[in-house]
């Protein structure tokens, strides 16, 4: 039996090129495996192999989609895939993107299965699940050993073939995909056990869960900018220098609130950011970068807007729950609205 | 955090380089950033350059808020 040929891709981290100060590298051919690829390999035993390994930095990736998507496909096609692997990527913003952003376009492009892994919170999964099997995973490479034999034993059924059951089963995320087949049971009869289990607060399971639509629509825009108080706000993790509230690098439990009432300017001496998720180098020597204080000061000397509110909240968003970042920025919107500010600018790296 | 703060009856406008991510969590007027690790800047380039690029970023976000949107905008100009 010839041996199924995978291509596995994977970020500057796993790829062993180095940490956030390498995300911004191109694209990168291995042959053989990398990184978690070995246990994949293992994994696979006689069945298959991978041939190839990709690595891209997730800046690179993100910064240049559609350069870096030709890049990867114009790689990967080389080596002719049965199937493509990506991650798992589990909490991590621009690599599940760039993760679900390569499965896409391998599919879309020479018509093979792809597949992924990421933590059901991952923008990835919202964004690519229509277009690839993501398996649901850890948040964090604590559950690589568990993600992997699930992610193996997927794509082996992808590549044969193999029909696939419930997503909840076979342990991907559900794509949204409806099929028809028929149940042993008819549909008025298990709506009625539906029904009965509902009523005596037994637990049931819907066959079609409503889909759930989480927009707010847009607020009217600002008619008088010169008389507009403008807050900022960041996920960029900028703070007082010291971090005196602690504010986590990663996983944030809290939000911070400071005072820049008479800062023109952010420093190297005033300011650095708290962000465990990217490169700080940049925003430490002048955290304007990430919260463009000294601009805002010069537009409200020039009566552009009225007025920049005299405190900055900020928080970390590297792997913060989704929970979390609703809860501190209902709290923030609460006092914005109580402290009569008309407008918000949110930056976030 | 863009939406729970829109949710309260603020304009947000979103500034970012991965817009990608601005759309899935829901931001509704969205300005397209320099880069990850500095989206308001960029070191390659002189102070006065950067300060510039910094302005016309902030600038665009003005604009993006006193403009009318119904559905997610990204102002790319």
């Amino acid at each position: 039996m010839k041996k199924i040929r995978v291509v596995h891709y994977i970020n500057q981290f796993y790829g062993q090129i180095g940490g956030e100060d390498k995300a911004d590298i191109a694209p990168i051919l291995k042959e053989g495996f990398v990184g978690p690829g070995m246990q994949i390999n293992n994994l696979l035993q006689e069945r298959g192999e991978i041939v190839a390994t990709v690595i891209c930095g997730d800046n690179y990736f993100n910064e240049n989609l559609d350069e870096a998507t030709d890049t990867i496909l114009g790689m990967i096609g080389q080596f002719n895939p049965d199937i493509v692997i990506a991650g798992p990527s589990f909490n991590a913003g621009r690599y599940g993107m760039a993760c679900g952003a390569v499965c896409k376009a391998v599919s879309e492009t020479f018509n093979i299965p792809t597949l992924t892994g990421m933590y059901i919170e991952s923008p990835g999964v919202d964004g690519y699940r229509k277009y690839t099997y993501i398996v649901e995973t850890a948040n964090s490479a604590v559950g690589m050993r568990t993600a992997l034999p699930a992610m193996v034993k997927l794509a082996l059924k992808l590549v044969d073939g193999v029909e696939l059951g419930d997503p909840k089963e076979e342990g991907y995320i559900a794509r949204g995909v409806r099929r028809n087949y028929f149940h042993a049971v008819r549909g008025s009869k298990r709506a009625v056990d539906m029904l009965i289990a509902k009523i005596n607060d037994q637990p049931f399971t819907t066959e079609y869960p409503m889909p759930t639509f989480d927009r707010v629509a847009p607020n009217p825009h600002i008619v008088d900018m010169s008389k507009a108080t403008i807050a900022l706000v960041t996920s960029g993790g900028i703070v007082p220098k010291g971090n005196p509230d602690h504010i986590e690098s990663s996983s944030a439990s809290k939000f911070g609130k400071y005072d820049i009432e008479g800062f023109t300017n952010l420093t190297e001496k005033t300011h650095e950011t708290a962000h465990g998720g990217y490169d700080p180098v940049y925003a430490n020597l002048d955290a304007d970068r990430v919260l463009p204080v000294d601009v805002l000061r010069e537009l409200e000397a020039e009566g552009v807007i009225g007025k920049l509110h005299r405190y900055f909240y900020t928080t970390v968003g590297n792997g913060t729950s989704v929970a979390n970042a609703k809860k501190f920025a209902a709290a923030i919107g609460k006092e914005l609205v109580e402290a009569k500010v008309d407008a918000v600018i949110l930056t976030s790296t | 955090m863009v939406k729970e703060i829109e949710r309260c009856g603020i304009p947000v406008v979103h500034m970012c380089t991965v817009v990608p991510i601005s759309l899935t969590v829901g931001a509704n007027r969205i300005i397209p950033t320099v880069a990850i690790p500095h989206p308001l800047g960029n070191p390659n380039l002189t102070p006065e350059d950067e300060k510039h690029i910094r302005r016309n970023l902030v600038e665009r976000a003005l604009k993006a808020l006193q403009t009318e949107v119904h559905v997610q905008t990204v102002f790319e100009k």
